[in-house]
């Protein structure tokens, strides 16, 4: 039965009921368990912000704690793939790409098609994404589109505990790489999460509000941002429908394209830099399929092309707000907000 | 208080609901409404309905406007005769919103829903009311408790009303242990004998009613009556359409026109509705009980067991509605009992009828059950 | 009969020799095609390496893997893989071992624990430590081998993965193929040590340099070091110290390698030659059994290239195929 809990306990939920099921099943990362060889606690840490405690206990030497040496240890994930495991490997911040993206890029997307077919890769590469932490530009970027650019890659980010549950199962069951990104901003947001195993295929976007005016794209936390936007639009008598991809790679276009026939009007929000984004990637999608329907130019909300600032007064103004949501679409109705 | 002044409050259909959108008025102020006219239409995050009068008079305010949200009981119009004063109104109206406020808490006190375990797995059910009769409603293939969301309290009055998940449905266990009618059948009695429920009148929809018939047929001593909504179990023909689209949609898309066929108004089908049913398609186990139960009750858009000729012979007594323009067992199989069951088709509802014609369904099973 | 100094049959000495042969022979063919440009796309040779890939592959089945390198004909065929299907594979053919969508560097054959040549150097190394978890989660007995060169050595994924695997004590084994170069520059200019087993050292592993156009020299040294691994008893490094026969690729006019190199290693280092006479001279292997495996090598190789080039194309379909298992 359904209860509350934290898109963070969502994760690990997804997580103890895979190991469970399946026995190929292996978890690996830097700290998901804590204090490995350390002549204290084990399970100390549980994930650097406690995403994986309490799994030790319950799966053992299934989880492994690794150097800090994220080429090695996301290579051996992916190897490991190769010969039959589901291993899930946790990068901690999908900044730290930057160090391993040999072993997702050329490797585990390639493999399938390199090999004529022959191959499968079924690895979870779990890693926190997103602005807001004060962690600065090495610790908070949204990278989805490096990864929604490499075909072989799947590409997931969930926006409330519900999908992330449903996504990350889809994800360990799923016989592609994907990269499964957290936004660290929504680890205690709770809602209703059944107590069961349950999938939420890829490519199906949720219309979390409908609407008629305005169709408002976007994923992980913005998500949120968009709905606070359509309730301020909402007073001013605009009914904006918002859609959460949830899935960057497969994407929904069909969703996304039947609600902009309805609405005549596009605002993507993507917390990822502007250039060859997410955002982008769905306004030039509509503009070539459903130009037709269009009644204003579609408009993307971004974060500025700039790396993520660290002092709090600058973050929030990076970071896509619901006032630059509420904008955007005011400038495809052409009407004013009411103040 | 006057008590020649009835309010109309936004409903609480089911015990998730608290606060409904007013879509529309179907009736002006100033007319004059019968009980059971369909006076405002409502939709709730779950599905879109309408509020049917409960008295009979004028509708003197009317104060839900069109596209807002209002909390569950809140006062969206009042309906008097012509002659009570429009001053007694507007103190009747001002004085109202304290007074819902009072009765809030006592009614949210008791369980949304509890579980018993069963021979036939872990069950979900609500109960509501007390004392006898017992009446237990049994929904059909696909479908939850909440199908009685309109029903529960209505029946209510009559004694205590268990609504049960059936094996692989809604909340209970997903693993459907013998994908048959006597399967689900025994999941019904073992449910009555794990709640000490000696006989109880059954009230199946759809594949639940004909779990309902099987269950009188096998345990006539059990069954105090049946009543049948678009019920299986009396004729083969149904449509394959549903059945086999309900079971193979995996998306939105595809799910929502299957969805739509069971509604005379497909407008019903609200996003929410569409989305809780997927939410309940995901759930592991779900896909390989329903695949089970369509094969062994539907295959190739037949119903393998039709009880109308054993049910006739029985001595229980049978209420039989449907909803007329039911697209996926035929209106005209409410009438293969003859005169062996009193029948209603109810017009403008479809397979759904007990959600789409609430009133119309509560008012006849009381009637049923009482007598 | 005389008696036979080898630790192996004559017709394991045989088999070896025949591998060997075999990827010489399917070299030197390259390089004839490779000129007449039927052959798209560059190719990196490994003749004059071949008792290297011979030598450690004869421990393995196909439970084993290994990770190979852009460098990986020689392995794929000690690795059993199918020398028609690699020939296809290089002509781009859809007869080819990965339906011509992986070419020259990227030949693989799963089933026979053959995980891939790899464009991208010391890629190998995380990859097979996954291997050797996977063979430990499973229990099988299974070891993984990790091949890179020189020039790879100085890869931080070798590094890193010498040390995941010390550190977990998985049945790995990192092969150094050191052939002297990486790509134009020397080992001596572009490694720090002198010595792979002084490297190896500091993972804290067992290292062991062989000379790597002695067969029976990497034979040996395998043997030991693949045993150890499937026993439990952690990772290992071999150094085979090994001569390249061509250039990096084919098209490389190699003007970095000191005058008559490759000449005086082909009289005096070519490991084939070397396997012969020690076989025919202790009178194992006759003469004219090797010049039979010759033979029998030489229309393997002829019928390889020939139904290559008759082989059909990839059909255009074939471009958007096998992306995804599902997308």
């Amino acid at each position: 039965m359904a209860r509350k809990i934290s898109y963070k306990q969502a994760i690990n939920e997804a997580l103890d009921l895979e190991m469970r099921r399946d026995p190929t099943v292996i978890v690996l990362g830097e700290d998901i368990v804590g204090g490995a060889g350390a002549p204290g606690e084990i399970d100390a840490w549980g994930g650097v912000l406690g995403v994986t405690k309490g799994l030790h206990a319950k799966h053992g030497n299934r989880l492994m704690d690794t150097p800090l040496s994220e080429s090695a240890y996301i290579g051996a994930a992916i190897g490991a793939a190769a010969c039959g495991m589901r291993p899930v490997a946790e990068l901690m911040f999908l900044d730290f790409m930057g160090v391993c993206f040999d072993q997702i890029l050329n490797q585990a997307a390639k493999f399938k098609y390199m090999f004529g077919g022959k191959a499968k890769t079924p690895v979870v590469i779990r890693a926190m994404v997103g602005a807001g932490f004060r962690a600065a530009a090495q610790h908070s970027q949204m990278l989805t589109p490096m990864f929604t650019h490499v075909p072989g890659l799947k590409v997931v980010c969930p926006s409330n505990a519900y999908d992330a549950k449903g996504l990350l199962i889809q994800s360990i069951r799923d016989d592609d790489p994907v990269i499964f990104c957290e936004h660290k901003a929504l680890y205690g947001a709770e809602c209703d999460v059944p107590e069961e195993s349950y999938a939420i295929p890829f490519a199906e976007a949720n219309i979390v509000r409908e609407g008629k005016d305005v169709t408002i794209v976007s994923y992980g936390l913005t998500v949120h941002r968009a709905l606070d936007a359509a309730e301020k639009l909402a007073k001013s008598g605009v009914q904006a429908e918002v859609i959460d991809l949830r899935t960057l790679s497969p994407i929904d276009w069909d969703t996304v394209v039947e609600s902009v026939e309805n609405t005549g009007r596009l605002v993507v929000v993507d917390e990822a830099n502007p250039r060859c984004s997410i955002a982008s990637d769905v306004a030039s999608y509509v503009a070539q399929n459903a130009f037709g329907a269009l009644k204003a130019a579609p408009q993307m909300v971004t974060a500025p092309h700039t790396p993520v600032p660290f002092s709090p007064v600058l973050e929030d103004l990076y970071i896509p707000s619901a006032d630059a949501i509420a904008a955007a679409v005011n400038k495809t109705t052409a009407r004013a907000l009411a103040a | 208080m006057n008590e020649r002044i009835k309010p109309i409050v936004m409903p609480k259909w089911g015990l998730s609901m608290s606060e409904g959108k007013v879509t529309g008025w179907l009736k002006p102020a100033g007319t004059r409404v019968s009980v059971g006219d369909e006076i405002v239409e409502v939709e709730t995050d779950k599905i879109a309905g309408v509020v049917e009068a409960n008295e009979a008079g004028t509708l003197r305010r009317v104060i839900g406007a069109p596209d807002t949200i209002y909390p569950v009981k809140a006062l969206i119009g009042v309906i008097a005769d012509d002659d009570v004063p429009d001053a007694d109104i507007d103190a009747y109206v001002a004085e109202y919103a304290t007074h819902a406020a009072e009765e809030d808490d006592a009614q949210e006190a008791g369980p949304r829903y509890e579980f018993v375990e069963t021979p036939a797995g872990r069950l979900r059910y609500a109960r509501r009311g007390e004392g006898e009769p017992s009446v237990i409603l049994i929904h059909g293939f696909g479908g939850d408790l909440d199908n009685w969301l309109f029903n529960i309290d209505a029946l209510a009055e009559a004694g205590t009303v268990y609504a049960l998940d059936l094996p692989g449905h809604g909340q209970s266990d997903k693993t459907v242990q013998e994908a048959s009618l006597a399967g689900l059948s025994a999941a019904v009695t073992g449910f009555m004998d794990a709640l000490g429920i000696a006989s109880a009148h059954l009230v199946g929809h759809s594949m639940g009613g004909a779990v309902a018939a099987r269950t009188a047929l096998d345990h006539p001593d059990r069954v105090a009556s049946v009543t049948l909504i678009g019920s299986a179990g009396l004729g083969e023909e149904i449509n394959s359409g549903y059945t086999d689209g309900f079971v193979a949609a995996a998306s939105r898309r595809d799910l929502k026109p299957v969805l739509e066929q069971l509604f005379h108004d497909p407008a019903t089908v609200t996003r929410q509705l569409v989305d809780d049913l997927l939410k309940y398609k995901r759930l592991d186990g779900v896909d390989a009980a329903l695949t089970a139960l369509a094969a062994a009750l539907f295959a190739g858009g037949r119903q393998s067991a039709v009880l109308a000729e054993a049910l006739k012979a029985t001595e229980t007594p049978v209420l039989v509605i449907w909803g007329e323009s039911d697209q996926v067992i035929p209106a005209t199989h409410a009438g293969v009992l003859g005169t062996r069951a009193r029948a209603e088709i109810i017009s403008e509802a479809g397979h759904m009828v007990q959600m789409e014609k609430a009133n119309r369904v509560n008012e006849l099973m009381l009637a049923h059950i009482r007598t | 009969m005389t008696n036979n100094p080898f630790p192996l049959s004559r017709d394991q000495l045989l088999a070896a020799y025949r591998t060997m042969r075999t990827i010489r022979d399917f070299e030197e063919r390259l390089h004839v095609e490779f000129a007449k440009g039927d052959i798209p796309g560059f190719v990196h040779l490994y003749a004059g390496e071949e008792a290297c890939a011979a030598g450690i592959m004869m421990h393995l089945t196909d439970i084993d893997r290994i990770a190979s390198t852009h460098r990986g004909h020689g392995h794929c065929i000690a690795k059993g893989v199918d020398v028609h299907e690699m020939m296809g594979e290089i002509y781009g053919k859809s007869t080819g071992a990965c339906r011509g969508k992986g070419g020259s560097m990227h030949i693989a054959d799963l089933s026979k624990g053959m995980m891939g040549a790899n464009g991208i150097l010391g890629a190998g190394a995380p990859l097979i430590c996954g291997a050797g978890l996977a063979a430990k989660f499973r229990g099988d007995g299974g070891v993984g081998i990790t091949f890179f060169g020189d020039g790879a050595s100085n890869q931080g994924t070798v590094l890193e993965s010498m040390n995941l695997a010390a550190i977990w004590n998985l049945p790995v084994i990192f092969v150094v193929e050191n052939n002297g170069y990486a790509e134009s520059t020397s080992v001596e200019y572009a490694t720090a040590v002198d010595s792979y087993v002084d490297r190896a050292a500091g993972f804290g592993l067992p290292g062991v340099t062989v000379d790597g156009t002695d067969f029976f020299a990497v034979y040996e040294a395998a043997g030991e070091i693949v045993r150890r691994a499937r026993e439990g008893g952690g990772p290992a490094l071999l150094e085979c110290k090994t001569v390249r026969f061509f250039g990096h690729f084919e098209g490389d006019a190699q003007t970095y390698k000191a005058k008559g190199e490759n000449d005086f290693n082909r009289a005096n280092r070519d490991c084939l030659k070397i396997f012969a006479s020690r076989v025919t001279a202790a009178g194992v292997v006759s003469e004219a059994e090797i010049a039979l495996v010759d033979r029998e090598v030489a229309s393997l190789i002829d019928a390889a290239v020939e139904s290559a080039k008759g082989a059909p194309l990839p059909t255009p379909r074939e471009l958007l195929t096998d992306v995804y298992v599902a997308y």
